[in-house]
């Protein structure tokens, strides 16, 4: 572990990311206990302000403080990527890993099925699922989950079918254990590398997806901030206060680069190698 | 969805322009001007379905058709009032059941047909035929039947007296058209206004020019009429700043408005519409069947803070009525914003701690910005409202047809449109004998300072039943180009009377 932190202490990609990663839950776990202001306090006459000292990054079209609904808005963000790449990643790796070790027709079923998923733009299933189930954050968590399933099994598989013909797990397989019992305790532990990275990518593409589709109002509902909604609101005052524009679109910038230098730190730190495999 | 059309009215402003216009020489403006004094593009917000108003009852259709191509009998005036259109006179038995109209001579239609009186029975008969299909069918199911006296004169009998038959009749629902032309109308709409459909680009623009068959040529200055189509309200700014579009008597962002007052090129006129906008509720859902809670919610709403999130635009409403109707009652302080009444109500009717309920939000900017100030105001009082964002067709099936709701926002944008609260079955689900009669007494009243009386005390039933949160009047915004003159300031009706508009 000595010689992992050393190396990633020369990694200044990594170390960005790292840094801008921590800011992003930082921000959100700080946003649990405490904002400037109370995110949904309404001002009518202090709408649009400039910044100020009492309003930092200025007030929106309402009057709330902008500053506060990023620091929220981070929350969102975080909570709606953290689960939908949890579920993409857990039900993505068990199709991955039952492909790679069973083969035959489910590989063949699976690997095709995810080609056809990967045939649609993942936004536009987002969206598709988000309008026939109704706008709300669950739904746009669904949908982003949805898409994260195909990366993790193609990952998942590509990854465990090398690991299958390596001789340790022949051995294995000699020795009369069960392809389940291999793969928890053979093939997961050793690619557990590839799938943090791919998580961590995927992590990136779900904040997102998510802020495109509160963009389109079909993610986190009012009065729940989130930046891709904020910068929907932002966009009709494009004339009067260009500056309420800037702030969530810096934050998505910020947490979508943060994301992917740490992702693709991680990659470079844990196995150079695997710089082959990275999908998505 | 008759009563809800999508957007606010158009219509627009002029008179104050007309008597500030400077006199100027009338060849040196031609060549300072450019070529284009004879052609006008108004920007539109929403696209017409169809371009048949009696098929469906998109207020884009009327703007875009009511009266430049299609008139009516009456003819509806900058101010609201009804004088002669197609019909150069009529007659009004005493006991209100029978009409007699003369029906102007000469006029014929885009085609070259000629208008008679069978023309006009025939349009009337349409509309109130069991089979009609005339989206305001029902402003038109008391007439009994419709007769030709001779060639220029009809008479229409009615069951029972309506005051607002003379109004409905001058409706872009009630436009005149010919047997021949009829079925076809809804692509190719032939009438006999002033301007005569070109062609159509669809989801771009739609073309009319002046109409060789007008009855009065010379009245009219512009040549050619495009109708733009641009929806997102910041690429309209951009259509105006580029000149791409002259006008937009409806804009919809007042937000942006501060952009163009700034720039000299251009006027901004603020005047009325008949849209207000009011938070819906379902009055036979619990706990909103309570009048109580639905009173409490009446004194929870701050409409100073609604109309500050609308950039100041917008009047504030006590009622389902505009405030320049002249039988308008300012009834905001039935129920005036006093928070701790509001809590006090609610502990009365058994929710000391407030509730849960969804408010269910079409995509328009009023209805989002008012959403969510609403979901603050109403948090004071415990009132926890999830909000939803819908797009209208499922507005329409979920709200307007299944009623399916909570709590909605909406501007109801007609005319006379006390009478939703009339109706059995209409989304609101608000049921009182005592409207019921009252508004039977608006429809039979034969002398109008009588009937506004009546609807002054139509308006103040429905604001004592708090039956929605009355909000604000929505404001009409309209925006062109400074030497532009005669459109409407105010928009009584959605439609768009291009007959005076001249460039000076």
């Amino acid at each position: 572990m000595n010689g992992f932190l050393a190396r990633a202490s020369r990694h200044v990609g990594f170390e960005i990311g790292a840094v801008l990663l921590l800011l992003l839950v930082g921000t959100a776990l700080a946003s649990l206990f405490w904002t400037p202001h109370p995110i949904d306090a309404l001002n009518m006459r202090a709408k649009l302000m400039p910044s100020s000292a009492a309003y930092p990054l200025g007030t929106d079209h309402l009057g709330r403080d902008v500053l506060s609904r990023i620091m929220v808005g981070a929350q969102t963000s975080i909570t709606v990527g953290l689960i939908a790449v949890a579920i993409g990643l857990t039900i993505g790796v068990a199709l991955g890993a039952w492909a790679a070790a069973r083969g035959g027709w489910v590989d063949e079923a699976l690997s095709r099925t995810s080609d056809l998923i990967f045939a649609f733009p993942a936004v536009l299933i987002a969206i598709l699922i988000t309008s026939v189930l109704g706008a709300s954050a669950q739904n746009a968590i669904l949908a982003i989950a949805i898409f994260n399933i195909p990366v993790f099994a193609r990952v998942t598989r590509g990854a465990a079918l090398a690991m299958w013909s390596r001789d340790f797990i022949r051995a294995a397989t000699a020795m009369g254990q069960g392809p389940l019992g291999i793969t928890l305790r053979h093939v997961l532990p050793n690619i557990a590398s590839v799938l943090i990275v791919q998580a961590t990518i995927q992590f990136a593409v779900a904040i997102l997806a998510e802020a495109g589709l509160s963009y389109l109002g079909l993610g986190a509902q009012p009065p729940v901030p989130s930046w891709g909604r904020m910068l929907r609101d932002a966009q009709t005052y494009i004339f009067q206060a260009p500056e309420l524009a800037v702030w969530p679109g810096l934050a998505i910038a910020l947490a979508v680069l943060g994301l992917n230098m740490l992702g693709d730190g991680l990659r470079d730190l844990l196995d150079p190698r695997l710089r082959l495999l990275r999908v998505g | 969805m008759d009563s809800l059309s999508r957007r606010h009215l158009f219509g627009a402003a002029g008179m104050m322009m007309g008597a500030l216009a400077t006199l100027s020489v009338p060849g040196t403006e031609a060549l300072a001007q450019g070529p284009a004094k004879d052609r006008l593009v108004i920007g539109m917000s929403l696209e017409p379905p169809v371009l048949d108003p009696t098929k469906n009852a998109a207020a884009a259709i009327r703007e875009v058709t009511t009266p430049s191509i299609f008139e009516a009998l009456g003819r509806i005036d900058r101010t609201g009032a009804v004088g002669p259109g197609l019909a150069e006179s009529w007659n009004v038995s005493e006991d209100g059941k029978e009409y007699v109209f003369k029906i102007r001579q000469g006029v014929k239609f885009h085609d070259g047909e000629t208008l008679d009186a069978s023309v006009v029975k025939f349009t009337l008969d349409r509309l109130f035929a069991p089979d009609s299909t005339n989206p305001a069918k029902s402003l038109y199911t008391d007439i009994e039947k419709v007769e030709v006296v001779d060639p220029s004169t009809v008479k229409v009998t009615l069951k029972s007296p309506n005051s607002f038959l003379l109004y409905s009749l001058s409706l872009g629902d009630a436009g005149i058209m010919h047997p021949k032309s009829a079925p076809t109308n809804d692509k190719n709409p032939i009438g006999t206004g002033p301007f005569m459909f070109k062609e159509r680009k669809e989801g771009d623009s739609i073309t009319l020019v002046k109409s060789p068959t007008y009855r009065d040529p010379g009245s009219i200055k512009l040549n050619t009429v495009i109708f733009k189509i641009v929806k997102d309200p910041s690429a309209q700014v951009s259509a105006l700043l580029a000149g791409d579009v002259d006008a937009f008597p409806g804009f919809q962002a007042p937000e942006l408005v501060e952009r163009l007052t700034k720039d000299p090129r251009f006027v901004v006129i603020v005047g009325t519409t008949e849209g207000e906008v009011i938070l819906a509720t379902n009055n036979v859902k619990k706990p909103f069947d309570n009048p109580k809670v639905r009173q409490a919610m009446a004194h929870a709403i701050n409409r100073e803070e609604l109309i500050s999130a609308e950039s100041g635009f917008g009047v504030p409403i006590g009622s389902h009525f505009a405030p320049h109707n002249k039988a308008y009652v300012d009834l905001t302080k039935t129920y005036p914003f006093d928070l701790a009444k509001a809590k006090a109500l609610l502990a009365e009717a058994g929710y000391p701690n407030g509730f849960e309920a969804s408010l269910k939000l079409p995509p328009v900017g009023y209805a989002q910005r008012a959403g969510e100030v609403l979901a603050n105001q109403l948090g004071k009082i415990g009132i926890k409202l999830a909000i939803t964002q819908l797009q209208w067709p499922q507005w329409l099936s979920e709200a307007f047809k299944e009623r399916n709701y909570d709590l909605t926002i909406v501007a109801h944008t007609e005319a006379n449109d006390l009478d939703r609260y009339a109706r059995d079955g209409y989304y609101w689900g608000y049921n009182s004998p005592e409207f019921k009669a009252k508004w039977r007494e608006v429809v039979a009243a034969t002398d109008f300072a009588k009937r506004d009386q009546i609807l002054k005390e139509a308006q103040q039933i429905i604001a004592r039943d708090a039956v929605n949160g009355y909000l604000f009047q929505l404001a009409k915004i309209g925006v062109w180009k400074k030497d532009l003159v005669g459109l409407w300031e105010n928009a009584p009706t959605p439609q768009l009377d291009l007959t005076g508009v001249y460039w000076k």
